[in-house]
């Protein structure tokens, strides 16, 4: 028998107002992948996101994560998941090891100080443990906020962004750490780029969205070969200038 | 499992504890934080203590009733200090954007509120407490001569300054930073109406049943009959317990309320102006 997926959307919509922001989306992501999420600015990812986060409630259609409806059910798997985003930070006065110390004592992490240090070694952070966060570099906070996401040994992961402020080298960096962390918990990830190389290096499948709804939804390669493209960004700039498989393929 | 146990299961002390450390950390590395904690109460009570020091000179009946004065101004402090200290623990997830954090962790509202509860507590006493104390050295005003009945004041007086902050908090989640003035601002709405410095018997007879809806005018009127008749009556704590009760389930229900109308609107991911 397959496994249940770890996040499941059916028919999800957001309506702001009167402007749709997510318009009748519906996937399903098997527990263990990693799945990127693209679009153009205003696409609907950061929504989507929030909506799998339990943070925004869906105007109608159900998601759920982990088995639980959220937001419904949200305290049901929020132990067992966590994310890291552009759009939150962590207070700037505490130092780095009081962060994940509150954090770790919010997710019921058992030895604190031990997933400290081991965050610590893993992520290059030992020696910033006793800074404040506010005296970080933009890719030092994003080191810290990775490390704050992983604080529970998470299940599923959504990451927004995560390499964003990163340099090339600490970015590769991150995803070579990412994909070991997949694999070695078995976790569920879900990615939203707008780097296109990242999500073609690390990414099994790719779903890309615009205005709201699912343009299309494969892998890496099919989508390169269905489109005719060499890479995921003009497969990318297909799709946002509103040229089919077929158009782009001729 | 019950759903008894399921929620004893859901509540965490852990987890209260942890946001209370958050915000230890954070009194503990802000020394202006920490001032601005005792500078204002300190300046409200010398300045009403010269006034009543003055008044008790040229009259009579303020020399029977000695301390009524600085006796409203720290009862008045705990009552703004306690919303404020609620308040701006709140106020701080918002402004080191922090808030979306906590609302994707386990964290339930409830342990949120008890956390901002607690450490509303621990504000008012390093804010206030070494103003009681001047209060004694410079004018003797002895608020802890009040005995048992400071305990009943002190008590009705949290519950109402929570209700509010409670109400607040929710406010600013739902609407962003645009409604913090409300924080800062909406206490004093309490000032004139609980009668702080004067008799309900005072204001005009239509704005009476009005003061005698909020529970701090029972408590500055038993203060008064403390420190005028030197009468404690239970019945007005009492009274003023009953009314509490129903203002702290009536924040707290707005609260969620709030909450869940942030959740719909998106504002939990949009925590600015």
């Amino acid at each position: 028998m397959p496994a249940a997926p770890a996040i499941e959307a059916q028919r999800l919509v957001k309506i702001y107002k009167t402007v749709p922001a997510v318009d009748g989306v519906s996937f399903s992501i098997a527990p263990g992948s990693i799945v990127g999420l693209l679009g153009g600015n205003g696409a609907g990812k950061t929504t989507t996101i929030a909506m799998i986060m339990g943070l925004i409630a869906p105007t109608s259609g159900r998601v759920t994560v982990l088995g639980a409806e959220m937001p419904r059910q949200r305290y049901q798997v929020l132990q067992r998941m966590n994310f890291e985003s552009p759009y939150v930070e962590m207070p700037m006065r505490l130092t780095v090891r009081q962060n994940l110390t509150v954090f770790g004592m919010l997710y019921g992490v058992p030895d604190i100080p031990a997933r400290i240090r081991e965050l610590g070694e893993a992520l290059d952070l030992t020696e910033l443990l006793d800074r404040p966060a506010g005296k970080l570099s933009a890719g030092q906070k994003t080191r810290v906020s990775l490390a704050k996401s992983l604080i529970n040994t998470p299940e599923l992961l959504l990451l927004d962004e995560p390499t964003a402020s990163l340099d090339p080298d600490t970015a590769d960096w991150v995803r070579s750490w990412l994909e070991r962390y997949r694999r070695n918990r078995h976790a569920t990830v879900v990615l939203a780029s707008h780097n296109m190389s990242e999500v073609e290096r690390l990414c099994e499948r790719v779903i890309i969205m615009k205005q709201g709804r699912i343009e299309d939804d494969d892998t890496p390669a099919r989508l390169l070969a269905h489109y005719g493209r060499h890479t995921l960004e003009e497969v990318f700039l297909d799709v946002a200038r509103g040229r089919d498989r077929r158009e782009a393929a001729q | 499992m019950t759903a008894r146990a399921e929620v004893a299961i859901a509540f965490s002390p852990r987890r209260v504890a942890a946001m209370m450390l958050r915000y230890w950390y954070l009194l503990r590395s802000s020394w202006p934080r920490l001032v601005e904690l005792v500078y204002w109460p300190t300046v409200q009570m010398i300045t009403w203590g010269f006034i009543q020091y003055y008044v008790m000179q040229k009259a009579g009946f303020f020399a029977r009733a000695g301390g009524t004065l600085i006796g409203a101004v720290l009862l008045w402090d705990i009552l703004f200090r306690g919303q404020l200290g609620f308040s701006i623990s709140f106020l701080e997830e918002m402004w080191s954007r922090n808030i979306g954090n906590l609302m994707m962790s386990p964290l339930r509202p409830f342990e949120f509120i008890l956390a901002l509860m607690a450490m509303s507590v621990v504000r008012l006493l390093i804010g206030v407490v070494p103003v009681t104390l001047l209060a004694l050295a410079f004018f003797g005003f002895n608020l802890y001569g009040l005995g048992l009945a400071l305990v009943a004041f002190f008590f009705n007086l949290m519950l109402t300054s929570w209700a509010v902050g409670i109400f607040v908090s929710g406010l600013v989640l739902r609407n962003g930073l645009g409604a913090e003035n409300l924080a800062w601002t909406i206490m004093f709405f309490f000032m004139p109406l609980t009668c702080v410095y004067y008799p309900v018997t005072t204001l005009p007879a239509w704005l009476q049943p009005l003061a005698w809806a909020l529970p701090p005018t029972y408590v500055f009127e038993g203060m008064r009959g403390i420190l005028i008749d030197h009468s404690f009556h239970p019945t007005l704590m009492l009274d003023a317990l009953a009314l509490n009760a129903l203002f702290f389930a009536a924040g707290a229900f707005g609260f969620l309320k709030l909450l869940q109308s942030a959740r719909r609107t998106g504002a939990l991911i949009q925590t600015g102006e």
